[in-house]
């Protein structure tokens, strides 16, 4: 098994929606986020284009914060999901800096936080939390060992990116262009 | 011309815009950690070759600084620790593939040592304390302790040769094994922060130093030092312009950015080279204190970890 997100970016408004879901169901506290919109324009006057993207921890299959982890408490879990635990980590901020995508922050309580795919949800049967409130229905889920899960279907069919792959991580979250 | 207008950041206050996680601890550490390497590194080899008593700062003056530096060093650690009740965790495991797990190792070996390297020496250093204390009559097992000490010296040393080599080489791969902090992301980065830490270890010993003998011999180590560190720093510049457009963006911190005046103006020139000419002034016969270059070489080498440390974590993959 292995966990994969997809983010249509053509069909992505940047509703934020997605933060907020992330946010309430995970217990974000207040000035942080597991999370996050941004917005590029490119082009020049009068071409330009537009492109809206929901970002989160890319679930690296050669993750540099479960290898500079001095505890083990950054570990692979099941289906490539990286995750912390809490009463491992000692706060030293080494997978903080080791992270491409700055997907991590030191939670009010001193232990390193992070996106978990929503993985006590995904126990339960159920989808991420952003993906199960995406009003555009932008955002797809799935096992990607699973050649005709819509995630692998999608891959297939679509044109697709990954964020700064020049850094050699394998991120899981891919962008539908 | 096609180019990236702008692009949003998270707007979330206590993550963006800047990532800076490691303070001024992690600055401090690193200096200390590497000027106690040099230190005990000369203090070990010095005893080994058999010149205790030629070079008496080396193996026993100067061994009061690495005890200090070590635990200031470590409480500095802890500090920029955010999760500070689970530091155990540290030696719950080790991690082959994480510097910073092989730091706490080291440290855990090396910091007792320096204190029984110390401890060996104590009552020769500090005859008055001693007389006054008495410390080793009133408690017998010290007596028997320092005893133990004294005849095993030997492998002390052998053991402290290449501990603190690679306590000197891990305060660079600490850093340098970040590939996400382009301007940390090079393999020279070790190697320069063990012989920027063996240089100002070799510039406290100057400091140490009571004998003309014994402080030309170490301003002759420091300016080689110096030499090769000169060249190191050359090679890291050319590497990241030879980099990849992150980590031509890395350098232009240190080459025409925020951090060149503190980089070139108190690293390389006040913390280098003016050392290194004053140096070569004082050994070609003329009179200069040797405090000056001592002083100025431990100052560059504070001053280059922390511009090292502030300027990395401003630098990132651009995606």
């Amino acid at each position: 098994m292995r966990y994969a997100m997809i983010i249509d970016t053509l069909k992505c408004v940047g509703c934020s929606d997605c933060v907020v879901a992330c946010q309430t169901e995970n217990d974000v506290p207040i000035g942080y986020c597991r999370d996050w919109i941004t917005e590029t324009v490119n082009g020049s006057y009068p071409n330009l284009e537009l492109e809206l993207k929901s970002e989160r921890c890319n679930h690296c299959d050669n993750a540099p914060c479960v290898r500079c982890c001095p505890t083990g408490a950054s570990y692979v879990g099941v289906g490539g999901i990286v995750l912390v635990t809490a009463n491992e980590c000692i706060g030293c901020g080494a997978c903080i800096e080791s992270c491409p995508y700055d997907a991590r922050y030191q939670h009010p309580d001193g232990y390193v936080d992070k996106c978990t795919f929503c993985h006590h949800r995904l126990e339960k049967g159920q989808l991420p939390a952003c993906v199960s409130v995406c009003p555009t229905k932008c955002m797809y889920f799935g096992d990607l060992d699973n050649p005709n899960s819509e995630v692998s279907q999608l891959l297939k069919n679509r044109k697709h990116k990954t964020l700064a792959p020049e850094a050699g991580t394998n991120p899981h979250v891919f962008y539908l262009i | 011309m096609q180019e990236e207008l702008f692009t949003s950041g998270r707007n979330i206050p206590h993550i963006d815009p800047s990532l800076e996680i490691w303070h001024w601890p992690i600055s401090l550490y690193l200096f200390l950690g590497g000027i106690a390497a040099g230190i005990l590194f000369f203090a070990a080899l010095f005893y080994v070759l058999g010149k205790e008593k030629e070079y008496p700062a080396a193996v026993k003056f100067a061994s009061i600084i690495p005890p200090i530096a070590l635990s200031i060093g470590l409480l500095a650690l802890v500090y920029d620790l955010t999760h500070k009740l689970y530091t155990w965790r540290l030696y719950t495991t080790f991690r082959i593939e994480s510097p910073m797990s092989w730091g706490a190792w080291v440290l855990l070996i090396v910091t007792p040592l320096s204190f029984f390297w110390l401890f060996s020496y104590y009552a020769e250093i500090y005859p008055k304390t001693e007389g006054k204390l008495q410390l080793l009559k009133k408690f017998k097992f010290l007596a028997t302790f320092e005893q133990f000490l004294k005849t095993n010296r030997l492998y002390i040393a052998y053991a402290l040769i290449p501990l603190t080599l690679v306590l000197g080489v891990y305060t660079g791969i600490l850093l340098s094994a970040f590939n996400a902090r382009p301007l940390w992301n090079n393999a020279i980065l070790g190697p320069l922060f063990l012989t920027s830490g063996l240089s100002t270890g070799a510039a406290a010993i100057i400091l140490m130093a009571k004998t003309k003998k014994e402080k030309h011999l170490f301003s002759k180590i420091d300016l080689a030092l110096i030499i090769v560190e000169l060249a190191l720093i050359v090679h890291m510049i050319m590497g990241y312009y030879a980099g990849s457009q992150v980590q031509l963006e890395a350098m232009q911190l240190l080459v025409g950015g925020d951090f060149t005046l503190m980089f070139f103006g108190f690293v390389v020139i006040l913390g280098l080279i003016i050392p290194a000419t004053l140096e070569l002034i004082e050994l070609i016969g003329y009179k200069v204190p040797v405090i000056v270059p001592a002083m100025l070489v431990i100052l560059g080498g504070l001053i280059f970890r922390f511009v090292m440390v502030e300027a990395g974590q401003l630098t990132r993959f651009l995606y």
